[in-house]
C-alpha cells in the first residue's frame, strides 16, 4: 500500500455473470465508507471515471475464455501490485468450464447461425492458469463478509484471514442437521471450502461445492462414501462436474470415478 | 465501400454503468446515419449447450449463473418451463412465495439501476459515489432500498445472489411466517422510500424523445404480471407463451455475441421492460402504486424511453406493496415442493424479469435429462430496439462533436438497463440452422 494517498483499486470482469462484483455493491452499509478510503480507479459497472494503472489492488471476476481475455489478464497483472480473484469463475473457470470437455466448435455451431463471428478459446480457464494470483476469494458468488475482510485487510496492510475448513464445520457450528447422514442426500460439504455459512444444508439440500474444493480435499473417499450410501454414479459424477468442476481436485476425482465405472 | 472520405465513425469501447461489458459504434456517411451497432463482445458462456445432458433438477441452479443481477428471474422461468414439461403445477402457496422472491429481486435490481446506475446522469456526475458527496441522503436511500430487496431474497432464497432454495416443484424449504414477519417493518420503510423515489424521479428533467414502440409484456387477468400470463403487445398481440417461437425470431449479427430478437412477421423491433409493462399493465397496479403512477406527471402510455426511470420507480412501489401483501397473506406451503414423476416432454415458460420478458424452453427425456434448452433474455429482445432508438436520436444531433454524441448515446442506452451478462450468456441452441 502506498504510505500516503489512498490505495488505487480496480475491478475487472472477464467471462462471468456479474454476481461477484455485485457483491461489492451489495455491501450497502460499507460501500460509501470503503469508497472513501480507497481510490476506485476502474469499475465499469459502478462508475464512468476510468483512471489508468498502476493499481495497488486489482479485483478480477470471471474466467479466461477468449484471446482478448488472455491479453487483458496479462495486462492487469502487469499493472497491479496485488491481484485478487473473485469467485468460482476466476478461480476454477466457473460453470462455463463445463464446456472444457466438449467440442467448442460444435457448441458455437449449435448456438450461432454464423459461427465465424464467434471467437472463443476451446477452454474456460482460471486466472491462475495464466498469471500469478495473490489472493483468491471463493464462492459462486463470493461472500460479502469475505470480500470485506480482504478489502479492509489490504487497506490496513495485513494478510486477509479466510477460513480453510469445510462446509461441514459450518453446519456443525450452526447446528444444522447433516443432510448426508440424516437423509442420505448427496453433499459435497466435506470437501468444500467454507464461507457460505452452509446455506444449502440449511435449506435441506446437499452442497454442490460452489465455493470450490478446500485444501487437501479427499474427494475420492467422499465419492466412495456417497456410493456406499446408494447415490448413483452418474449423480456423483454430475456433482463433481459442476460449479467448480474444473478444479484439479474435482476433475481428477471425476476422471478416476469414470475410469472405475468403465 | 464508397465515399470513405466522408465517413465518420464514432466509437465507444466500453460503456459504463451497465451490467456487463459492451460498446457502441456509429457510422455516419454523407451526413446520414448509416449504421448503428450496440456492440456486445463479451465472450459467450454457452449455457444452452452445456445444459444438454444435465439433470432437470440442476437447471434452476445452473441458469441462475447466467446473471448475478437477476438470478431469481432465470430460476422462475426455468422451473416453470420444466414443470410444464413434466405436467405438474405447484399450488397457490408456492406460486405466492415465488412471487415474493421475485419482488425482492425487482426491488434490488430497480433500486440499483435508479440510484447507482442512472441517477448520476441527471446530475452530470460520473457515478453514485461522486453523487453521494453532494446528495448523501439520496444515495443512501437507494442503497437501503437495494438492501431491503436483498433481505427479502435472503429470507426466501438463502442468499440474494444465486438463491439456493428454488427447485423444480417448489422450494427446498419454505420460510416460516415468523421469519417473513421480520421483513414487515423493513418493507413498510421501503414502500415509503419507493414513493419518495417516484417523487424524486418525477422531478428530473427527462430529455424529450418519442419512438413508435411496440411494447411487449406478459399480462395477467388479476395482477400486475410477473409469474405468468399471456404475451400481449401494444399492437394487439395476444398469444399464449407456447407460441413465442412463432411470433419472435432470433437473428445472429456480426457485431454481437447476443442474438437479436425481432418480430417474426415483419422483422421489426419491440420493447420489453418496465416502460413496456407500465404502458400495458398499469391498470393492474395495486392501489399505492396506481396512485403514484397517476400522480407522477407522466401521461401513460408513454413513448419516451427516458421515462423508463419513472416506470421503474412505480414498479418499486408495486414490488414493496406486493411484498407486504404476500407476507400478510402468507400460508406456508406444505409440502414445500410437490412430488413429480420424471417423464419425457417439452415445456416453456415466460416470466417478467426486472428488465422484461424472459423466456425459457426445455426438452427433457424420460430419464429427466435435458435434451435441448433455449433461453431468450430481455436484453436480447431490446437490442434491436436500442439500435433503432440510437439511430433516431443520433440523426437529430449529427452536428454535435463526437464526445457529445457518445455521451448522449450512452445515456439513452442506460434507459433500457441492458444486461449484457444475460444477453451473451444465454444464447440459443439450434442444431439445424438453414
Ligand atoms: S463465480 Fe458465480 S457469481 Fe461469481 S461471476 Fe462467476 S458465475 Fe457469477
Ligand atoms: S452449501 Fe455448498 S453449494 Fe451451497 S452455497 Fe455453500 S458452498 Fe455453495
Amino acid at each position: 500500500m502506498p504510505a500516503n494517498g489512498k490505495p488505487r483499486v480496480a475491478v475487472f470482469k472477464l467471462a462471468s455473470c456479474d454476481g461477484c462484483q455485485l457483491q461489492m455493491l451489495n455491501l450497502e452499509d460499507e460501500l460509501l465508507d470503503l469508497a472513501g478510503q480507497m481510490e476506485i480507479c476502474y469499475f465499469l459497472e459502478a462508475r464512468s471515471q476510468v483512471l489508468d494503472g498502476p493499481y495497488d489492488v486489482a479485483l478480477v471476476e470471471g474466467s479466461v475464455t477468449t484471446e482478448h481475455d488472455l491479453e487483458r489478464v496479462r495486462d492487469i497483472r502487469r499493472k497491479s501490485q496485488t491481484l485478487v480473484t473473485l469467485g468460482a469463475c476466476a478461480n476454477t473457470g466457473g460453470i462455463q468450464a463445463l464446456r472444457n470437455m466438449q467440442d467448442v466448435d460444435e457448441y458455437t455451431r449449435a448456438i450461432y447461425a454464423n459461427p465465424a463471428y464467434i471467437h472463443a478459446l476451446a477452454q474456460s480457464t482460471p486466472i491462475a492458469a495464466h498469471v500469478t494470483v495473490d489472493f483468491a476469494i471463493n464462492g459462486c458468488p463470493i461472500s460479502r463478509e469475505q470480500l470485506l475482510e480482504v478489502l479492509t485487510s489490504l487497506l490496513i496492510g495485513r494478510s486477509p484471514q479466510l477460513p480453510a475448513h469445510s462446509v461441514c464445520v459450518e453446519c456443525k457450528r450452526k447446528g444444522t442437521v447433516c443432510v448426508l447422514v440424516s437423509k442420505g442426500i448427496a453433499c459435497l460439504g466435506p470437501v468444500t471450502h467454507a464461507g457460505c455459512g452452509a446455506v444449502c444444508p440449511g435449506f435441506g439440500r446437499g452442497c454442490f461445492a460452489c465455493y470450490g474444493p478446500m485444501e487437501s480435499a479427499n474427494a475420492d473417499s467422499l465419492c466412495q462414501g456417497l456410493a456406499a450410501r446408494g447415490v448413483p454414479r452418474p449423480e456423483i459424477l454430475r456433482l463433481l462436474n459442476g460449479f467448480t468442476g474444473w478444479a484439479e481436485e474435482f476433475r481428477s476425482a471425476a476422471e478416476r470415478l469414470e475410469r472405475a465405472t468403465t | 465501400m464508397i465515399a470513405t472520405n466522408e465517413t465518420r465513425t464514432i466509437r465507444l469501447e466500453s460503456m459504463t454503468r451497465v451490467e456487463g461489458e459492451g460498446g457502441l459504434r456509429i457510422e455516419i456517411r454523407d451526413g446520414r446515419v448509416q449504421d448503428v451497432n450496440f456492440d456486445i463482445y463479451e465472450a459467450p458462456r454457452f449455457f444452452e449447450a452445456f445444459l444438454r445432458g444435465r439433470s432437470l433438477r440442476e437447471v434452476p441452479d445452473f441458469t441462475a449463473r447466467i446473471c448475478g443481477i437477476c438470478p431469481a428471474a432465470h430460476q422462475m422461468s426455468a422451473v416453470q418451463a420444466i414443470e410444464t414439461a413434466l405436467g405438474i403445477m405447484p399450488g397457490q402457496e408456492i406460486r405466492a412465495l415465488r412471487r415474493l422472491l421475485y419482488c425482492g429481486e425487482w426491488i434490488e435490481s430497480h433500486a440499483l439501476h435508479i440510484y447507482l446506475l442512472q441517477a448520476p446522469d441527471f446530475f452530470g456526475m460520473e457515478s453514485a459515489l461522486t453523487l453521494s458527496k453532494e446528495q448523501p441522503e439520496l444515495v443512501k436511500r437507494g442503497l437501503e432500498l437495494k438492501k431491503i430487496g436483498n433481505e427479502v431474497m435472503t429470507i426466501v432464497g438463502g442468499r440474494s445472489v444465486h438463491p439456493v432454495s428454488v427447485c423444480v416443484g417448489g422450494f427446498w424449504k419454505a420460510p416460516q411466517r415468523q421469519e417473513l414477519l421480520k421483513l414487515r417493518t423493513r418493507l413498510e420503510w421501503a414502500l415509503q422510500a419507493s414513493l419518495d423515489t417516484v417523487k424524486f424521479v418525477s422531478g428530473l428533467k427527462l430529455p424529450a424523445f418519442a419512438a413508435d414502440y411496440e411494447c411487449v409484456s406478459l399480462s395477467h387477468p388479476r395482477e400486475y404480471a410477473m409469474n405468468d400470463g399471456a404475451i400481449v403487445s401494444s399492437a394487439g398481440l395476444n398469444i399464449p407463451v407456447r407460441d413465442f417461437d412463432q411470433v419472435f425470431l432470433e437473428e445472429h449479427v456480426a457485431h454481437s455475441t447476443a442474438l437479436h430478437t425481432v418480430r417474426a412477421e415483419h422483422g421489426s423491433s419491440y420493447l420489453v421492460g418496465p416502460l413496456a409493462r407500465m404502458n400495458l399493465n398499469r391498470s393492474q397496479l395495486p392501489p399505492a402504486a396506481r396512485q403514484a403512477a397517476n400522480e407522477c406527471g407522466i401521461a401513460w402510455p408513454c413513448p419516451n424511453p427516458y421515462a423508463g426511470i419513472v416506470a421503474r420507480a412505480v414498479e418499486l412501489v408495486m414490488a414493496s406493496e406486493e411484498s407486504l401483501r404476500l407476507i400478510d397473506t402468507y400460508r406456508e406451503p406444505e409440502p414445500a415442493n410437490v412430488e413429480y414423476a420424471i417423464r419425457a416432454g417439452e415445456g416453456c415458460a415466460a416470466t417478467e424479469a426486472p428488465r422484461g420478458l424472459l423466456y425459457h424452453r426445455y426438452r427433457i427425456n424420460d430419464q429427466g435429462i435435458v435434451q435441448s434448452a433455449r433461453i431468450v433474455p430481455p436484453t436480447c429482445q431490446n437490442c434491436r430496439r436500442i439500435e433503432d432508438d440510437l439511430r433516431l436520436m443520433v440523426h437529430g444531433i449529427l452536428d454535435r462533436p463526437d464526445a457529445e454524441i457518445v455521451d448522449a448515446c450512452e445515456k439513452l442506452v442506460r434507459n433500457y438497463d441492458p444486461c449484457i451478462s444475460c444477453s451473451t450468456h444465454a444464447v440459443r441452441i439450434q442444431i439445424n440452422h438453414r
